[in-house]
């Protein structure tokens, strides 16, 4: 066991360094950022410097543009790129789930023509999993998919769906077979979303924040090799996509958490509130807690050095790192006082909390609801009887 | 980085584990818990196993070993003897415990009025001594530093304690001839043994989720069994959690103690914090999940639970811990 960098983990790292503090813009460092209200120009630009800079799929094979580096690397750039205050690559749900779901069981074919401009911002993706009738029961997905000719023919809708009024591609999971046991009548389609019949409607949040939507799907044509797997194999691919989901999200939320952290530790130090045995105790507590994710992550990597694919260990890190993010998120309010109530300029850091507190509400819901992951560890983990 | 175990480290967990099992089944260990409190003849195993060189060898060997010795509620001074004695540097294959508290000083580090005259005499009294009825020696903490005394050569007083693999016992010292210690960093023995106190709260925390998983895939309720309904498997879910992100604590501490890593002295204090806790309330969410069974004595719950608040005791609970945590963060409130 060694925590400390090898020799060339510490040339990647000052490696890195050096390249954020070349190409990360001055005045980034300090601005709050607003994830609902992104650049969506400036996020892919940024996206391309990353990928130019050689520091996007870095865990990915060299033959589809990765890095071929191991994990450890990937969570040294999260780390790094918190540190710096940098944003991230545009292509959040390409990077972690359309990517890895496409090395895994996508063609040659489709390797060639997806992972490069996917890991050069140039493609964004989205992800039609959850529709209005099934959330978190994905087997229960009711938008259908029938073979046409040449075509699969897409009907149905999808909801709650990140970057899809910007998105380029869909990976979506399809009911094929309706005779099927609900589990294997599903499919897994690459779906195009420029094509006739795709209508994106944004939904708004409590932010007040466009950041998700609807997608509706009217006779949508699909070209019948834009499939992940067989049809009918839906289901074990849609797992694979959630398993990289929440086993290389850790690093990504602990650098999350960690700038959390400190903007808290900042805002206490305005505020005076450093000096609140109580509030003392709590910021503490946030520090212990990004410890414990932090090393956490670090062991689950040895598990995925191993075998390739994250366990559902990794629901452990999301569980808890999503209500302490609430936790954090409240007490900072508290911290504002009435004040908190007001929004962009003349807010405190310009809605800067606000804002963070009314989206973490929906940290316990996105990727998996709390609910949902601790069934996972109850199941998958400590081996108890299915709930359902 | 690197971060698993090495296969040597693996293999002392397993053989430790094992062992435990084998020696120690539940009713072995309630006859010696409502007995003598101790098994006399575990030292001379645990002597042949080579655990005091393993636990010499590094604070991850320690970490794992009292991980175990926890998961098994050994009724043997390994605790004290490696994880609080040895870290003021008493030779860790001789059964030691170590003596802090007195009158008006419960925490390391605070005042003691125990004294060692020039011909290495120690008088005072030491109250809240753990395991003093199992072990030969004691490091008892002086106005001249640690000291360390045959417990032969004193007065004992055994008192009536919960945790009966784990009692308290009261040693007077008037006049007892003592020998010297060598030196170590104050700061550094105490992370060690909030370190090793984190690892033996990991280990109990475990065996009480392992026992309520156990009974939840088992026991039936309404015709169904009682761990599908998820008013019962959410609270062991947490409990999993905590103890995962605990045992994450305890890694994180040991290696960085013996990595010498400047941050060893606060992410002892994290461990310590939020593995006590994560013990205690692992111990409480298996009681509830145990139902009446939980609240009996036949049950092998209530010695876990026991254990599990001694160590959140030691050296106080996670407020005290997070205090320091907040004065490192925050920097010191000024009186």
């Amino acid at each position: 066991m060694d925590f400390t960098d090898t020799p060339e983990e510490a040339t990647f790292r000052s490696e890195l360094r050096a390249w954020f503090a070349a190409n990360l813009p001055a005045d980034w460092a300090d601005r709050p950022p607003r994830v609902g209200r992104e650049d969506v120009e400036e996020a892919r630009a940024w996206s391309r410097r990353l990928y130019d800079g050689g520091y996007v799929g870095i865990t990915w094979p060299k033959e589809y543009g990765g890095g071929g580096l191991g994990h450890t690397f990937q969570g040294i750039f999260l780390e790094e790129q918190a540190r710096a205050n940098a944003p991230g690559h545009i292509g959040v749900i390409g990077l972690g789930m359309a990517g890895p779901t496409i090395i895994a069981h996508g063609t040659p074919a489709q390797k060639e023509r997806y992972l490069q401009p996917l890991l050069q911002g140039t493609e964004v993706w989205c992800q039609g999993f959850s529709e209005p009738g099934s959330g978190s029961d994905l087997g229960g997905a009711r938008t259908r998919a029938v073979l046409d000719g040449d075509d699969w023919v897409v009907n149905g809708q999808k909801v709650w769906s990140s970057f899809a009024h910007i998105a380029d591609f869909c990976i979506l999971v399809v009911r094929t077979d309706p005779d099927a046991p609900k589990h294997r009548g599903l499919s897994y389609l690459i779906v195009d979303m420029h094509a006739p019949g795709v209508e994106v409607r944004p939904l708004v949040q409590i932010t007040g924040d466009p950041e998700f939507n609807e997608v509706f799907f009217t006779d949508v044509r699909v070209p019948r090799d834009s499939i992940l797997g067989q049809p009918g194999d839906g289901w074990t691919v849609a797992m694979t996509t959630l398993l990289h989901e929440r086993g290389t999200m850790g690093f990504s939320l602990t650098a999350h958490l960690e700038q959390g952290v400190n903007q808290l530790v900042k805002l206490a130090k305005e505020t005076g509130a450093d000096r609140d045995p109580l509030v003392r105790d709590q910021l503490a507590q946030f520090w212990i807690d990004l410890q414990a994710l932090r090393y956490t992550n670090y062991r689950s990597l040895a598990g995925v050095a191993e075998t390739g694919v994250p366990g559902p260990e990794g629901s452990i890190s999301k569980l808890f790192w999503s209500e302490r993010n609430q936790a954090l998120t409240k007490l900072a309010q508290q911290l504002c006082g009435p004040a908190a109530l007001l929004a962009d300029q003349g807010a405190v850091w310009d809605g800067f909390w606000t804002y963070q507190q009314l989206r973490s509400r929906g940290n316990t819901i996105e990727a998996g609801t709390s609910e949902i992951l601790r069934n996972i560890l109850a199941e998958r983990v400590l081996g108890l009887p299915r709930s359902r | 980085m690197d971060y698993a175990l090495t296969d040597e480290q693996a293999m002392l967990r397993d053989a430790a584990r094992e062992w435990l099992r084998r020696s120690y089944p539940d009713d072995r260990l309630a006859e010696i818990a409502d007995g003598v409190g101790t098994d006399p003849r575990a030292w001379a195993e645990i002597t042949r196993m080579g655990w005091a060189d393993a636990a010499a060898a590094g604070s991850v060997e320690t970490a794992v070993l009292l991980e175990q010795a926890g998961y098994g509620l050994l009724p043997a001074p390994l605790f004290v003897t490696v994880g609080l004695a040895a870290a003021l540097g008493a030779d860790a294959s001789v059964p030691t415990t170590l003596a802090w508290a007195e009158d008006g000083a419960r925490y390391l580090g605070d005042p003691v009025r125990t004294t060692v005259d020039g011909d290495g005499r120690v008088s005072g009294t030491k109250v809240l001594v753990p395991d003093l009825a199992a072990v030969t020696h004691a490091v008892v903490t002086t106005t001249a530093g640690p000291r360390l005394v045959a417990v032969a050569d004193a007065s004992v007083t055994a008192c009536a304690s919960i945790d009966g693999t784990r009692r308290l016992g009261e040693l007077v010292l008037d006049g007892t001839p003592s020998q010297p210690l060598p030196a170590v960093e104050p700061g550094l023995a105490r992370a060690k043994m909030l370190t090793a106190a984190a690892a033996e709260a990991v280990g109990v925390a475990q065996r009480v989720v392992d026992l309520a998983v156990e009974h939840a895939k088992n026991r039936e309720q309404f015709g169904r069994i009682i761990g599908t309904y998820q008013g019962v498997s959410h609270k062991i879910a947490d409990a999993h959690v905590a103890v995962e992100l605990a045992r994450s604590l305890v890694t994180w501490a040991s290696w960085a103690l013996d990595a010498g890593d400047p941050a060893s002295v606060l992410a002892a204090h994290a461990a310590k914090s939020d593995a006590g806790s994560a013990a205690v309330r692992a111990c409480e969410v298996a009681i509830q999940v145990h139902g009446g069974i939980g609240m009996t004595w036949d049950s092998i719950l209530h010695r876990y639970y026991k254990r599990a608040q001694w160590l959140q005791a030691f050296e106080g609970g996670a407020p005290r811990q997070r205090a320091v945590v907040a004065d490192a963060l925050l920097g010191p409130v000024a009186p």
